[in-house]
Formats: structure tokens, C-alpha cells, sequence
């Protein structure tokens, strides 16, 4: 069965090059929005309130985290509700390949696809702008990879508890907006007061901000940090598994 | 040699039963139908077979394998057709082909059977863009793609124009000629009578007939119609003994009798007796129409429900 799996990544790769504008959102926009913040000139200037950090510096894991939270909550819902609500997956449940694997597929290829794109934003972040690559590379790779599952399987739960392709972009919508202000888009976790820091740093995104943050820096990041994002991502997949339905 | 075998199935959705005993047994080598109103579970009925859904009692077998516990070994031998099922909106026949050709250990050479579904000129067209008719022979091919020994085809033909259907329809004979057993669903009279070798009637979930189609004709109450406008009125006590009538009816200065062959000789004799002239005279054979609601209108309790879907569906 290991070709008929091959033949189905296949398939969804190219189906995933006929989507421009899946593919602009993914790949290109993450990097797109951290460019014009960057072009803005009181960004690339050292704020001692930052502790002598750039704003654009603070933005570049916040674009990394964006690429992933657009794979999870708005790539992902419709693909996976249309193939349910197209009757795709059933079709497949009587050929003598499961449908597990068109899912697995798209997982594959949304996740791979978020972490290019994070790929991209630091790289452009490191040419136009000067922005350090990450102080501690392991932690900040773990961290990465633990907010791409925690921000898949949210995309997971919306595509189990959405009974149509509507519905599910409504209820990732209602979890795409949060998702952002916890990852810091419109103000940096870093730059939050206290209290709504704290707060946010119990979130999937917020945890994921805090510990990117820490490994850009150079230190390990904070265990607290990881434990959560670990439990999001083991909650969010019991309960996208736990509810999804194939019809 | 049976492969398919039905027995005692039975179904339920939320405690309302979707199917409830049904049996029957297909043999290689056939076109068997599977025939019935609309919600009289016929695709229940054939989701079990396929292994989509697990009866809630009962046994279905496919060449001797559990559809449900041996999936894997039946989705190699059995090709399906879904009701209401699509593909990828923009993958191309191509592609749906080689893809689900991939699927199966020992599959047929998808570009032969692609030309035969004539869909050769069609190959690299996305699936949104293929017209009803070109996505029911996609899913022909995909349901043969797999070089099965049994498929099923679940109302193949609702929705298509009648030349398509017609063109489906010999399809379906080429087939079955090529040595593939068919269970096809359907609900039109006309595909059932000219297809099917033997036929399952199914209402409310029951078996209510299993027959040759000429055979269910034949067991309907009245499967012969004469019909005339006699030149005098026909005294009523020698119309009411005719043999084999079954019922008699005035439409206008018309009288419409049904019955058998016996009844069409009594009323050639009755009009020679009485010397009345019978204009416009038609015999007609019943249709399997006849024979349907015949069967499906009869049962205790029916409402006109189920009559009316079935009447309304004969487009």
C-alpha cells in the first residue's frame, strides 16, 4: 500500500499547486505582512523599551506562527469538509484504500507547507532586515513543531465538530482572529501588559510566541511554555479524533 | 454459483428501520436490480454490501467474505458506484484514473477502458468541468478500474438526459458481457425491465417481490389493458362475469378493462354476442409500472405516499 499512499500525496500536492489562493495565504502572505512591517522605519530602530530590541525582530516568529495558524484554521477546514461533504472520502472507503490516508495526506502537505513558509519568513527576516536567526536552534525547532500540531489539529476540531463547509469556515474564522491576537499580530505577546501576557501565554499561540521568543534569543525556552502548547496539541487531537465523522 | 448473498438483513437509524429482513442471493454473472421508492432502502440495503455500513443483524456475503470484517479482500473484488459521491472538484480524468488505479493490486489498463467509456477526448478535463454524464462514466471506469468480479451502481442514470441514459444503458449490457456481475439500484421502470435478468422489489424496507421482470409483469393483477369505445353500452352483468378481470372502468365513452389473455377473448366474444362495434380497440401488456405499484401499493396500512413518489419518478 505504500505506493497507493505515494500516489495520494502525489495527487493532493498538485491539487494543493491549482489553489492560488490557498497558496498565497500559506506560503506567500506571512512573509508579505512581516515585509511591510519592516518597511515601516520606527520598526527597524532599537527600542529600549525592548530591551534594545527592533519591533520587526519581535515580529518575525509572530509570521512564522501566522503561516501556521493559516494552515490549520483557514487552509485546512474547507479541503477536508468538501472531500466529507463531496462524498470523496466514502468513495474511498470502498477501494481497498482508507480514507485515513487522503486526510494524512493534506496534513502532510498543510504542515509542510506552514514550516516553508516559517522557513521563508525567517530567511527574508534574516536578508532585508537583518533579523538573527534563532539564538537556540533545537528549541526553537521544537517549539515550532509543537505549534504546528497544536495549530492543525485545531484545524482538526473544526473540521470534526463543522457539519458543512460553511459552517466550518465560520467556526475557523470565530478561532482564526483569537488565534492571531494570541500569536501577537496586532501587538507582540512581548509588548502585552502584564496581566493580559500572563493570560495569553495559556493559549496554543501565546505559548507558542513565548518560547519562539525565548530560542530567538538564545536560551532554551521556558518548560511551563512547552507543557502547554503539548497539552493543547494532545487536547485539540483527542478531540479532532475523537469527533470526526466520515460522512 | 452465488456471489452475492443476503440474509435476514437488517438496518435501523435511530430506531426507525431502514431495512428489515431482507434477503436475496445474486448470481455470477447477472444484472440484478435492486427496485423500490424512494427511502425504501435500497441503498441501505446495498451500503451493507459494499461494507459502508454494518447491519444490525443479518449476514451479507461477497464471494464468501464479511464486507464489513474482510473490507480489504472485498474492495479488491467489488467495484462501486455511490449515490451522490464526487471527486476532487479540479483533479482531471487522468489523474482520478492513475490515482485509483494505484489503489488496487491487479488493476485493469485504465486507457482501453477509458476509450470504451469514451472519455479518451476527455482525459485531461477537470472533474467540475465533465457534464453528468461524462462524471457517471468516471465513475464506471473507477468502479471497473479495479478489474472487479462484482459491481454496484446505484441510480447510475438519475439525472441524466435519455440519450445518456440509453447510452449508460448499454454500458451497463457491455458489462455484464464482459463476464462482471451488476446489482444496480435504481428506481426507473423502464432501465429495470431492459436491463435486469432478475429483480428485487423493496418497499418500506421489506422484499416485496423477487422475479424475472417478465415474471413480476406476469404476477400483477392485471397485466393485460383493453380498451375501447363500444357503439351501444354493454349490459354491466355480462361485463362484471368477463373471466380473469381484474377491474373495469368508464373514462368518458371509453371502457378500460384489465385483466389477462382469457378476459381479452371473452371480450371479442361478448361484443360478437351483443353485435357491438368496439372502436378505437387497444390491448395492451402491463408494464412493469403496473406490476410496481401493483406491488408496492398493496401492503396493509400504505398511505398514498410512496404511490404518488413512485408515479411522480417516472420521468
Amino acid at each position: 500500500m505504500a505506493s497507493a499512499s505515494t500516489a495520494v500525496l502525489k495527487t493532493e500536492a498538485r491539487l494543493l499547486t491549482r489553489e492560488p489562493g490557498v497558496l498565497f495565504w500559506l506560503v506567500a502572505f506571512p512573509t508579505l505582512l512581516m515585509v511591510i512591517l519592516g518597511l515601516i522605519p520606527g520598526f527597524r530602530d532599537a527600542d529600549p523599551d525592548l530591551g534594545g530590541r527592533r519591533v520587526i525582530d519581535l515580529y518575525v516568529p509572530v509570521a512564522a506562527l501566522l503561516a501556521l495558524i493559516m494552515a490549520g484554521l483557514q487552509a485546512m477546514p474547507p479541503i477536508l469538509i468538501g472531500y466529507r461533504e463531496r462524498g470523496i472520502l466514502r468513495r474511498m472507503s470502498t477501494t481497498p484504500v482508507r480514507p485515513t490516508t487522503l486526510l494524512t495526506s493534506q496534513i502532510v502537505l498543510l504542515g509542510g507547507g506552514a514550516l516553508a513558509s516559517a522557513a521563508l519568513v525567517i530567511a527574508v527576516g534574516r536578508i532585508a532586515f537583518g533579523v538573527a536567526l534563532p539564538g537556540q536552534l533545537l528549541g526553537y525547532l521544537l517549539a515550532l513543531a509543537l505549534a504546528t500540531v497544536g495549530a492543525l489539529a485545531m484545524g482538526g476540531l473544526v473540521c470534526a465538530i463543522s457539519p458543512t463547509q460553511r459552517a466550518g469556515q465560520a467556526i475557523g474564522s470565530a478561532l482564526f482572529f483569537p488565534s492571531m491576537f494570541t500569536a501577537g499580530v496586532w501587538l507582540p505577546v512581548q509588548t502585552m501588559p502584564d496581566l493580559l501576557r500572563d493570560i495569553v501565554s495559556y493559549s496554543p499561540m501565546g505559548a507558542a510566541s513565548e518560547a519562539l521568543d525565548a530560542a530567538m534569543r538564545g536560551g532554551w525556552p521556558h518548560w511551563a511554555d512547552l507543557g502547554v502548547m503539548a497539552l493543547w496539541a494532545l487536547l485539540l487531537t483527542a478531540g479532532a479524533a475523537r469527533w470526526f465523522r466520515w460522512e | 454459483m452465488a456471489i452475492i448473498e443476503v440474509n435476514g438483513l437488517r438496518k435501523a437509524y435511530g430506531g426507525k428501520p431502514a431495512v428489515d429482513g431482507v434477503g436475496f442471493t445474486v448470481e455470477e454473472g447477472e444484472i440484478f436490480g435492486i427496485l423500490g421508492p424512494n427511502g425504501a432502502g435500497k441503498t441501505t440495503t446495498v451500503e451493507c454490501v459494499e461494507g459502508l455500513r454494518v447491519p444490525d443483524a443479518g449476514t451479507v456475503r461477497v464471494a464468501g467474505l464479511d464486507p464489513v470484517a474482510d473490507h480489504r479482500q472485498v474492495t479488491q473484488l467489488l467495484g462501486a458506484q455511490l449515490q451522490e459521491s464526487e471527486l476532487q472538484p479540479k483533479l482531471t480524468v487522468r489523474e482520478a484514473l492513475e490515482l485509483y488505479s494505484a489503489f488496487y493490486a491487479k488493476p485493469a489498463d485504465w486507457r482501453p477502458l477509458a476509450a470504451r467509456l469514451g472519455l479518451d477526448a476527455k482525459l485531461s478535463t477537470r472533474f467540475a468541468k465533465l457534464s453528468g454524464g461524462q462524471k457517471q462514466r468516471l465513475f464506471i471506469a473507477l468502479a471497473l478500474i479495479g478489474g472487479p468480479r462484482v459491481v454496484v451502481l446505484d441510480e447510475l442514470t438519475t439525472g441524466l438526459d435519455p440519450r445518456a441514459r440509453r447510452d449508460t444503458w448499454s454500458l451497463i449490457e457491455e458489462i455484464r458481457d464482459s463476464g462482471v456481475t451488476v446489482l444496480l439500484v435504481t428506481h426507473f421502470m423502464e432501465e429495470a425491465q431492459r436491463l435486469c435478468d432478475r429483480i428485487a422489489v423493496i418497499d418500506r424496507g421489506k422484499v416485496a417481490a423477487l422475479d424475472t421482470p417478465s415474471g413480476l409483469i406476469a404476477r400483477s393483477t392485471a397485466s393485460t389493458v383493453i380498451s375501447f369505445a363500444p357503439s351501444r353500452a354493454l349490459p354491466d352483468e355480462d361485463v362484471s362475469a368477463l373471466p380473469g378481470m381484474a377491474s373495469v372502468e368508464t373514462q368518458g365513452d371509453r371502457i378500460v378493462i384489465n385483466g389477462t389473455d382469457d378476459t381479452v377473448n371473452a371480450v371479442i366474444t361478448l361484443l360478437a354476442r351483443h353485435r357491438v362495434t368496439a372502436h378505437q380497440l387497444r390491448v395492451t401488456e402491463a408494464t412493469l409500472d403496473d406490476a410496481f405499484l401493483d406491488l408496492t401499493e398493496n401492503g396493509p396500512g400504505v398511505s398514498s405516499a410512496p404511490t404518488t413518489t413512485a408515479t411522480t419518478e417516472r420521468v
